[in-house]
């Protein structure tokens, strides 16, 4: 058998050293997290109290640097009075892994405080629809023209300077002004989304559809395709599967102009409600949330490139996953049956 | 490819001497009306140091259900011929006329054959051939029908509703010509079609394409590098010259139809193949650009020999 490989150059890795790779990059990271967290000589800056002793301005369940503390405990060691009691901590806003763990249930649980805060899965409802309807509209006018520049210099002449250089505008310094177009509702947030999407999908689509092989163009128009054949016929059909693609990766920059998007007019959605635990010291919570925005950005993600997959037979060939196990089923039903 | 050892060969006949058999059929092929008529095509480039002239006066005219090959050395201009003929480039001189009418700009009465295939990856055998057909709105159902038997009749039955990916070179190039041919073309231009497919179904194809030829209303113009290729398969080829690229002859091939492989060592088809290589490799060319040998030094040990 030859010598497993761990470390070669542009080498493809077994399945099983796949797996494992795949594994340590979530494990490393959170054995880090647990190593700061539960050993309790590793950092903990904190004294969490546990019995304040004669120390007035202590309370139980506070907590205090430890310099603090151990000043306290110095000072009240000397005069004979009693010593205030602790253990070891981290600061608030370092929650110890478990704590977070559940805190993705129980965030879920948490009643408003106020009336007219929402619940988690509303704040996430309304962060998705916002982020829904600025992607929709943007790629409803972003797309179509992106071809079009894609397909005729002309167009593009006339438009991409113009995109290229409002590109660079960050979208969040339109933020006053759309809230004094659009109110202060979730409608600012919609504009702050597209504006942050649109300039970037249509220099994106634009240069996908040119990347399409001239020879095709050729060889439909010696089969008598006309414009309007060659755009409709040609140039989308070949670029669609990187279309898609970028689709994927343009949604991803969408949900990254989220939060600032929120932050905008009335904060709203999963940003409201950030801020809102961040306020209570709430830190698990806050850290939950945001796991659960990577996991919903992860799953969609990952949805969409299973669906991308089988969209576009012509570009993988290898038979599909559920047509594999269907093929499995049937195959052991044979046996089953033939027995 | 040259093989000196034509070059050698004494007792050949004339490749200008045709068997009365030839001849006559000769005869009967320039009484056929004109397809295309290629008249003073000329075709310069912008380079670098002012006007290059690709094409200079380039005229011949290829006759109904003719089969005439484009032959020539590395950047004679063929290619550029063909694609102007297709409609691809713009000549700067000259004009076409397709059946005695001008034409500029592709269009299906013109077919072309690529190289590279060119096939469209998102749709399957069937649908790349019905492409040209709907282009001239032919309805579905009768375009798929017409489809299917020029997928029949280039042998890829079986592959119908495979996507190009899943070919072979040699299966990808019979759509392609499936797909041209099912457009009805008046002539299929061919560039170097064979030119990326191995020896063995680049003769396969050969033997396929004249077969076809047999049996479809259809005129060939075909570029090629290959000049056996050229000589199996054309009535009359076309012999372009370099820098710049302009007419040397235009040759009658002598050897009899129907034509097949074993032809290869026939006087007719050595004698027009002495021909060829002296037009396409003159001796006293082959000395200037590159020296005859390699400057190599001996690297391995005294008796220690290959051959």
């Amino acid at each position: 058998m030859p010598r497993t490989r761990w470390f070669a150059v542009r080498q493809e890795l077994s399945i099983r050293q796949r797996r494992l790779f795949g594994l340590m990059a979530i494990l490393l990271p959170l054995a880090a997290w647990s190593l700061v967290s539960y050993v309790p000589f590793v950092w903990h800056p904190m004294i969490e109290v546990t019995e304040p002793g004669d120390v007035t301005w202590l309370k139980s369940g506070q907590l205090v640097p430890r310099a603090d503390f151990e000043r306290e405990v110095a000072r009240l060691g000397q005069a004979g009075g009693r010593v205030p009691e602790g253990e070891r901590a981290n600061p608030i806003y370092l929650p110890a892994p478990h704590r977070v763990a559940v805190a993705l249930y129980t965030a879920f649980t948490t009643e408003p405080k106020l009336r007219g805060d929402l619940w988690l899965h509303e704040s996430l409802a309304m962060s998705i629809k916002t982020i829904f309807f600025g992607f929709i509209i943007s790629s409803a006018v972003g797309v179509p023209l992106g071809i079009l520049c894609g397909a005729f210099a002309s167009i593009a002449r006339m438009t991409e300077p113009v995109v290229d250089f409002i590109r660079y505008m960050p979208a969040p310094a339109f933020g006053a002004l759309m809230v004094a177009i659009l109110g202060i509702h979730l409608e600012p947030k919609i504009a702050i989304i597209v504006i942050g999407t649109f300039f970037q999908q249509v220099l994106v689509v634009a240069n996908t559809v040119r990347k399409t092989e001239l020879s095709l163009l050729e060889a439909a128009q010696t089969l008598g395709a006309r414009r309007k054949h060659l755009v409709l016929r040609v140039l989308v059909p070949a670029s669609l599967p990187d279309l898609y693609n970028d689709m994927r990766i343009l949604l991803g920059w969408a949900w990254t102009y989220l939060i600032v998007a929120e932050v905008v007019g009335v904060s709203s959605g999963i940003t409201f409600f950030i801020n809102q635990q961040a306020k209570y010291r709430n830190f698990e919570n806050v850290y939950a949330a945001i796991v659960i925005i990577g996991i919903i950005g992860l799953v969609t993600d990952q949805v969409l490139a299973f669906i991308g997959e089988r969209a576009f037979p012509w570009r993988n060939h290898r038979p599909s996953r559920l047509r594999t196990i269907l093929g499995r089923l049937f195959a052991g039903r044979e046996v089953t049956l033939f027995d | 490819m040259t093989s000196p050892h034509l070059h050698d060969t004494a007792g050949l006949p004339d490749y200008r001497a045709q068997a009365p058999a030839v001849a006559e059929r000769f005869r009967r092929l320039r009484e056929r009306p004109v397809v295309l008529e290629v008249d003073r095509l000329g075709r310069e480039f912008s380079g670098e140091h002012g006007m290059v002239t690709a094409l200079r006066e380039v005229s011949f005219s290829v006759h109904r259900r003719e089969f005439v090959c484009v032959i020539g050395p590395s950047g004679c201009g063929k290619s550029t011929l063909i694609r102007m003929v297709a409609g691809l480039d713009h000549p700067t001189s000259g004009r076409m006329l397709l059946d005695g009418r001008e034409v500029a700009g592709p269009g299906p009465d013109r077919g072309m054959v690529f190289q590279g295939y060119t096939l469209f990856p998102w749709l399957t055998v069937t649908q790349n051939v019905m492409f040209g057909l709907e282009m001239q709105r032919v309805d579905r159902g009768t375009a798929e029908a017409r489809a299917r038997e020029w997928i029949d009749l280039v042998g890829l039955g079986k592959f119908a509703k495979h996507y190009p990916a899943q070919l072979s070179g040699g299966m990808k190039q019979r759509t392609a010509i499936a797909r041209a041919l099912a457009a009805n073309p008046r002539i299929l231009l061919m560039d170097e079609p064979f030119g990326a497919l191995d020896a063995q179904t680049r003769a396969q194809m050969q033997t396929h394409l004249m077969e076809i030829w047999r049996n479809v209303d259809v005129t060939i113009l075909f570029i090629t590098h290959d000049l056996d290729e050229a000589i199996l398969l054309a009535d009359r080829i076309l012999v372009l010259k370099a820098n710049p690229g302009e007419v040397q002859e235009l040759i009658e091939v002598p050897v009899p139809r129907p034509r097949s492989l074993a032809q290869v060592t026939s006087p007719e088809f050595l004698a027009t193949r002495r021909r060829l290589d002296e037009l396409i490799h003159p001796p006293a060319a082959a000395h200037e650009g590159e020296p005859e040998k390699l400057p190599i030094v001996r690297l391995t040990q005294v008796g220690d020999d290959v051959e």
